[in-house]
């Protein structure tokens, strides 16, 4: 091997000792065992990334790596209802990364399975067993993603749902966070079985340093709606993994808004293996300041006639970098694809940085991908045409940012959580300007 | 044969397909070889062979000291493997560094002294080498029109074959307009000031692992001066002729546009069809000042190697612009077919306020090709403009990679980029793959990048093949129109080449 390999390996070996130092891993029963001792065992061959990884070029892991996490404050978020509360849905809460019985609902839905993965993992045998670890895996080709595979081993807690039918309402996961120096581990599963369909909310602060890892296998027929909202507290650091599969004619569908974070490292690997399936992944950020945001996307086409789209926004100002790695894979036989990848970054000040790689390969002649990457200020013809018609000129700029991660937003479905969404964003924004 | 059980193509057209493709090795039409006494300087590399190569030269000490530091920098370093090529590991030690035809021994006075077999070879290749005969520019052999009517278009020609510059033609000429255009090996000798200023200056003796190598032993390449306000009379041109077996070629190019100064500069480069495959890492720098401007062209016509992906040279190139001064311009035209092997990334660095940097490239593989090729565009000046177009286009069982970088500094305010990169697809056995980087660190600049993959579209090959085009016919026409954008920016005689060589790349990988 090339020294510059070894020493690279050495030091993320190096890393990841050092951050082992204070974890052991849980006990549990048999099938769980076996995926985290795996997925240690994985984890001691890549190390933790340092900044001389090629996919962590934009981002240092190093707070991410580090044994302790950094103190966060707990935000205040005074009279503002949390993100989602007027819809009626199935709450699970967890405070620091740990289930919270008392506020969340009774786990019993018409249509769906959900279970808490501490019960789950003292079984021996357990349906979760094939997904568990497994989709991760499949995830860490050809991009190593460590912090997944340090969560599959040391996560102790989440939610296992199992969608056998149209579930009547959706389930929301709630993050809180409670403990400044708080480090959450949560791991959870979804499997969407034929036919099946789900909304899964996500939002909230969850803890100092917050590491979560959802893995999806949705069968055939199946359809998983996605929305996460992160914001708007700030001391938060979080890396999140989220590993799909998808059989033929399934429809999965993500969106995440985020607003603030000292570090936020969201990486989506989506894996197409059955025929017409669709994935659309997307995504609004918006910050200032200390605020770093990294998209790492992987949209893997392995079957004919998949689609896919992925659309990335990104409003930055006052030191705010923003930052996109995406891809699309089509594999030799994935003829007939439609792949689709945009990347925008509106910088509002000079501070401002966008860092991106919108990346294609392609194995396979018959079909159609493009991508788009733009970055530039606000246009001042716009800010004009507004400003002429009266709008003072804070509020035609909100307007405009609105506009600009509108394109985003509308991968969201259901209008209910397009309108809230929305409106929180004009609120934060309305907010920031005091 | 193996191309028999890997390729799926569609029905109708299998055998014909196959069997074209299994001929398309001897449609290399440069792939003879020159029979020639050659003197060679001992396998492999060391510190002697570094101080040979520069003996040789007749290089100062001067030289030596920094070939020999390349040299030393480039053992601590290694061979970069991030690229989207892969190819069996490179013994550096089992190659020629230094290979000369005999008859070079003395350095000819003139034209009229060089080895008749060294002129005939270039009248093959369609590079006349005699002033009387001036051709415009590196056609390819028998296209020279009877008519004679480009008699008022001359180019200047610097021929390098193997490791040594054999003539420049045009010299007296150009001297008179003050344009220096000799070989380098000439210039170290003779304008010992401007190569000490320029030479590094660009690409630095320590910038990668193949420009490193190249510090050390490049043997010559071309030297362009062109003093302030003087826009070259003629167009410049060299043309690389690997010949000797087991022989690397590494040239290195020093071009500068001194203030408001002009020059357009075609490049050209083939080699003999064998089987074992040989190495060519040349450097290319240049250096353009204040309101000066550049225009560098090349087709790169290496051998490719078999259809089984045997033999062809390995092409690793670095190529870079710097636009040191205000309102200063390049512009990169590649034509890129030959080569089994491709890592070529021509740049620009807009250092000057309001310069511009260009790229415009058409990267055809096709059987077992490999091509990872793109541009830098570094903006570092205010007000500044790139352009990238870049279309890839990939058959038989080759990757074409399109690897780029744009980005804007902070300092580089209302800077603007433009970036378009397409790939088109022939065949299902091929790949086509995009890696753009974009850095932006002011809000004044824009960036914007657009890729798109496709295949030849159905509609258009029905709408030619019913106006009774054959199948290959209308391929060709549709990949000529889907690179036209490149092949406009070229320069006329350049542009009729590369449409034939489109047509040509791409013979028997319709399916």
């Amino acid at each position: 091997m090339a020294i510059a390999k070894e020493k690279l390996l050495a030091r993320r070996r190096d890393a990841l000792s050092a951050r082992l130092e204070t974890l052991t891993l849980p006990e549990g029963g048999a099938w769980i065992t076996e995926a985290r001792k795996t997925a240690l065992a994985r984890l001691e061959t890549m190390g933790l990334p340092t900044g001389r990884d090629e996919y962590w070029r934009f981002t240092k892991p190093e707070s991410l790596n580090a044994a302790e996490p950094e103190p966060a404050a707990v935000f205040d978020h005074g009279e503002e209802t949390p993100v989602f509360d007027a819809v009626e849905r199935t709450r699970i809460v967890f405070v620091d990364g740990v289930f919270d019985a008392a506020q969340s609902d009774d786990l019993s839905v018409d249509g769906i399975e959900i279970e808490r993965l501490e019960d789950a993992a003292r079984a021996d045998i357990h349906w979760a067993k094939d997904i568990y670890g497994a989709i991760e895996t499949r995830g860490q080709t050809p991009v190593e993603r460590p912090h997944a595979a340090l969560n599959t081993a040391f996560a102790t807690d989440g939610v296992l749902i199992r969608v056998t039918g149209k579930a009547e309402k959706p389930v929301s996961l709630i993050y809180q966070h409670k403990n400044e120096t708080s480090d959450a581990f949560l791991h959870n599963v979804v499997r969407v079985e034929a036919g099946g369909e789900l909304t899964l909310l996500e939002n909230g602060p969850a803890a100092a340093r917050f590491n979560k890892v959802l893995e999806v296998d949705i069968a055939a027929g199946g359809r998983l709606h996605h929305i996460r909202a992160q914001g708007r507290d700030h001391e938060r650091r979080a890396v999140t993994g989220m590993f799909v599969r998808q059989d033929e004619d399934s429809l999965f569908k993500s969106f995440t808004l985020t607003v603030n974070g000292r570090l936020t490292r969201n990486e989506i690997y989506v894996d197409l293996e059955g025929p017409n399936a669709s994935a659309h992944v997307a995504g609004a950020a918006l910050g200032h300041g200390d605020f770093h945001h990294d998209d790492t996307v992987f949209i893997r086409h392995d079957a004919e006639n998949c689609e896919s789209r992925q659309v990335f926004k990104k409003v930055l100002q006052e030191g705010a970098i923003g930052t996109f790695q995406g891809k699309i894979l089509v594999e030799r036989g994935a003829q007939k694809t439609d792949g689709y990848q945009k990347s925008q970054s509106l910088l509002l000040d000079d501070g401002a940085n966008f860092l991106a790689k919108p990346e294609l390969e392609i194995y396979a002649d018959d079909v159609a991908c493009s991508h788009g990457s733009t970055s530039g200020a606000i246009d001042k013809d716009m800010l004009f045409y507004l400003r002429a018609r009266g709008i003072d000129e804070k509020t035609a700029m909100d307007l405009l940012v609105i506009a600009f991660v509108a394109e985003a937003m509308e991968e969201v479905e259901d209008e209910r959580f397009r309108e809230e969404l929305v409106e929180r964003l004009e609120g934060w924004l309305l907010r920031r300007r005091g | 044969m193996a191309q028999d059980e890997h390729t799926i193509v569609k029905e109708g057209v299998e055998k014909e397909t196959v069997d074209a493709v299994k001929s398309l090795g001897d449609k290399y039409k440069y792939g003879w070889e020159t029979d020639i006494e050659m003197d060679y300087a001992p396998k492999g590399l060391t510190e002697d062979i570094v101080r040979l190569i520069s003996q040789k030269n007749e290089e100062p000490e001067w030289m030596t000291e920094w070939r020999l530091n390349a040299y030393r920098r480039w053992l601590q370093m290694e061979e970069p493997d991030w690229a989207m090529v892969d190819y069996p590991e490179i013994d550096f030690q089992d190659q020629y560094y230094y290979a000369r035809p005999k008859s070079m021994e003395t350095k000819p006075k003139s034209l009229d002294e060089v080895d008749p077999k060294l002129l005939a070879t270039y009248e093959k290749l369609g590079i006349p080498l005699k002033e009387q005969m001036i051709l415009a520019g590196v056609e390819g052999a028998g296209e020279v029109p009877a008519d004679g009517d480009n008699s008022d278009r001359k180019v200047a020609v610097d021929a390098v074959f193997d490791s040594v510059s054999v003539g420049t033609t045009f010299q007296k000429e150009l001297k008179e307009a003050g344009v220096i255009f000799c070989s380098i090996s000439e210039a170290i000798r003779e304008h010992p000031e401007l190569v000490k200023k320029y030479l590094g200056s660009v690409v630095p003796p320590t910038d990668n692992f193949y420009a490193t190598l190249n510090s050390a032993v490049f043997s010559d390449g071309s030297f362009v001066y062109i003093p302030p306000g003087v826009r070259c009379p003629m167009e410049l041109s060299t043309y690389f002729r690997i010949n000797a077996e087991n022989t690397g070629q590494f040239e290195r190019t020093l071009i500068i546009a001194d203030r408001e100064a002009y020059v357009s500069y075609l490049e050209g480069c083939t080699a003999p069809q064998r089987d074992i495959a040989q190495l060519h890492a040349a450097v290319v720098e240049i250096v353009i000042l204040d309101d000066a401007e550049v225009k560098y062209s090349t087709v790169q016509n290496w051998y490719p190697g078999d259809e089984n992906g045997k033999g062809g040279i390995y092409n690793f190139v670095t190529k870079r612009a710097d636009c040191r001064g205000d309102r200063s311009k390049v512009m990169w035209t590649q034509v890129e077919t030959g080569s089994a092997v491709t890592w070529k990334y021509p740049s620009c660095v807009l250092r000057g306020d309001e310069s511009q940097g260009e790229f415009y490239s058409i990267a055809i593989t096709n059987n077992m090709q490999q091509a990872d090729t793109g541009t830098k565009m570094t903006h570092l000046g205010k007000n500044t403009r790139s352009r990238i177009v870049s279309k890839g286009i990939s058959a038989g069982r080759s990757n074409n990679t399109y690897r780029g970088l744009v980005s804007m500094h902070p300092k580089a305010t209302n800077s603007r980029n433009y970036t378009q990169c397409d790939s088109l697809l022939i065949g299902d056995q091929c790949g086509a793959h995009t890696v753009p980087y974009i850095e932006v660190k002011n809000q004044s600049s824009r960036v914007e990048h657009e890729a798109t993959t496709s295949k030849v579209d159905d509609d258009q090959m029905f709408y030619c093949r019913q106006r009774g085009m054959d199948e290959e016919e209308a391929v060709a026409l549709i990949v000529n129109g889907f690179a036209k954008e490149v092949l406009q920016a070229l320069p006329m005689e350049f542009a009729m080449e590369a449409q034939q060589l489109v047509a040509i790349s791409l013979e028997g990988s319709v399916g």
